[in-house]
């Protein structure tokens, strides 16, 4: 059995007054590459902040490796956990470079200056998602799938095991998006990463992930492997539409066709 | 031009208008006249006494005013944010007029009443800003924009209440305070603000890397490790000393705040604050004193407030840097 880094115990977590996520509860192992799906509003985006403190969860809810969030210092969870927010309008005037230097903060001590080691990080992550061409270029020039790419190697030199992002593909195109996905299960076998996706993409999620986590009124609804999820009836009674199979020629994995609207 | 040149230009320009400033004005001064520092001559005392001191707090007036709104602008990620429009110097205004007004005169450790008045005054509005800012749900910078536009009209309409209840002496006093300027300044000036800015400017350089992770936004800030609550809180702290003592000495000198930083951006053509920070120095300092070496000169022996050339000089070139800036970074 692989060790669980993430222990969500009966989470529970409001805006004002309205109940995003409720009492849920989920385990996230090490090594896993699970994909979280789920309705628009079910609160997919809401748990993954609450994973890295940008929301703060209630005391003892989450565990990272069986220690409750809350007890933890901020640079040593950014040390070990990396987050790449939806894709976000915002422009900034920095370089690739300095992007990805920036992700080194939670290694760098007060009174120094980047390291040798730092430069190395930056470097490889560089390498790995074959960006290198882009690493004077400003961020603000960047189009969106050099943007979202630069965004996953600055995840990746920040050097945590675990990876979690938030739509990373949602406004690529297919060329892109394979790029992307590539690139995950390139760092989660070969660099051993934990990777959690959240997406609407469910044939992504079937595709390229081991683990499918489904969220549904701030619950966990379902959780389990690819396979089985489109056995039963889960991704009707989730999203409350009717759903298309078809296998998939490749490796005869069933994945979810597009439905025909009759006029 | 390459961008090390105008870099280098920049920077030796501010140099050289520091150095030439003292030596503009009604009076023509000599190199050799203030090289033999002879207490008698008028000259000599004219140039040590008066100039220097004066173009020393503009200086550090405007090095302070540039860095307070470049910390805001990275801190709201908008470069609107600014102390200034976030009422920080109305709330000052209104501490100096009520101390007008009161007709109080008192001093405490060398400092002036009036000071101390407007010092709290523009301590109380940015404790406002910092309440909203820090508000459970979190305000959207629209709204915080909005709620200094707010805090502007409470205490202007306080001002005006006050102006309105005033002797013609008094109103005068007020509204010439709230023009700002440098006019009766002198060491003792520099040494009430100097710790204030000194310091605040030092928390400020340490917390640079900070600022760059605050202008890619809170959520990425948080995610890289900062402890975004106590940063704020020390970058807060650290620009209500430094703005409130400056505009409590020299007045609400509008625009230095917004511009400076973003032109020095532009310059720089980067947001990166390790940087930034030392050209917000260099360049909001030159640019105040340059602008009350002009102020001391145009219509001499009149002084035109140093407010009014900020304003004046200020408003058309920034809105020609918006409209010529192709690069379109409308954010930080």
């Amino acid at each position: 059995m692989d060790k669980v880094v993430f222990d969500i115990k009966n989470l529970s977590f409001s805006f004002t007054k309205k109940k995003i996520l409720n009492s849920l509860s989920l385990k996230i192992y090490e090594h896993d590459f699970l994909s979280v799906i789920g309705p628009n509003g079910s609160g997919k985006t809401t748990l993954l902040k609450c994973l890295i403190g940008i929301n703060t969860p209630p005391q003892k809810t989450v565990l990272f490796n069986n220690i409750p969030i809350e007890q933890l210092n901020r640079k040593e969870l950014a040390q070990q956990i990396s987050y790449v927010p939806q894709i976000s309008e915002h422009l900034f005037s920095f370089t690739v470079k300095e992007f990805l230097y920036l992700a080194r903060y939670p290694h760098l001590s007060r009174f120094t200056s980047t390291t040798a080691n730092d430069k190395k990080e930056v470097e490889t992550a560089l390498e790995l998602t074959s960006t290198k061409h882009l690493a004077n270029r400003e961020l603000n020039t960047l189009s969106g799938g050099e943007r979202q790419m630069i965004f996953i190697a600055a995840a990746i030199a920040q050097g945590g095991k675990i990876i979690l992002l938030d739509e990373p593909t949602t406004f690529l195109d297919p060329k892109h998006e394979e790029d992307i996905y590539k690139i995950l299960i390139k760092i989660h076998s070969q660099l051993n990463k934990t990777i959690v996706v959240v997406t609407h993409n469910i044939n992504n999620a079937i595709l390229f992930s081991n683990k499918i986590a489904v969220i549904k009124e701030g619950k966990l609804f379902y959780y389990g492997s690819a396979d089985t999820i489109v056995q039963e009836k889960t991704l009707e009674n989730v999203y409350e539409k009717k759903f298309t199979f078809i296998t998939h020629p490749d490796n005869n994995k069933k994945i979810v066709l597009p439905e025909v609207i009759k006029q | 031009m390459t961008k090390k040149t105008i870099i280098i230009l920049f920077t030796l320009g501010s140099i050289g208008i520091v150095l030439f400033a003292p030596f503009f004005g009604m009076e023509k001064i000599s190199l050799n006249t203030i090289l033999q520092f002879n207490p008698n001559n008028v000259q000599n005392n004219i140039f040590w006494r008066i100039r220097v001191p004066r173009v020393l707090i503009a200086f550090i007036a405007g090095s302070a005013l540039a860095i307070g709104g470049m910390v805001f602008q990275a801190m709201f990620r908008n470069y609107l944010a600014t102390p200034f429009t976030l009422g920080v110097s109305s709330g000052a205004a209104f501490g100096a007029a009520l101390y007008i007004k009161t007709g109080l005169l008192f001093s405490l450790f060398g400092i002036d009443g009036q000071t101390f008045f407007a010092f709290f005054g523009a301590l109380l509005s940015i404790f406002f800003v910092y309440v909203l800012s820090m508000l459970k749900k979190g305000l959207s910078v629209g709204i915080m924009l909005l709620a200094g536009v707010a805090i502007n009209f409470f205490f202007s309409g306080f001002i005006l209440f006050i102006q309105f209840i005033s002797d013609f002496t008094h109103s005068f006093q007020i509204i010439r305070w709230l023009m700002g300027g440098f006019e009766i300044i002198g060491y003792n000036d520099i040494y009430n603000i100097l710790p204030f800015t000194v310091i605040g400017t030092i928390i400020i350089i340490f917390l640079s890397t900070e600022l760059n992770l605050l202008t890619l936004g809170e959520d990425i800030a948080i995610s890289r490790g900062v402890n975004l609550l106590k940063t704020k809180r020390i970058l807060f702290f650290a620009t209500s000393l430094m703005i409130s003592g400056v505009i409590s000495i020299v007045g609400p000198i509008g625009f230095v705040g917004m511009m400076v930083p973003h032109i020095s951006r532009l310059v720089l053509n980067s947001s990166d604050h390790r940087n930034l920070v030392f050209f917000n120095i260099v360049f909001g300092g030159a640019f105040l004193v340059f602008c009350d070496t002009l102020s001391r000169t145009l219509i001499a022996p009149a002084e035109i407030p140093v407010g009014v050339i900020t304003a004046l000089l200020g408003g058309p070139f920034f809105i020609w840097l918006l409209i010529n800036n192709k690069t379109q970074n409308n954010t930080l």
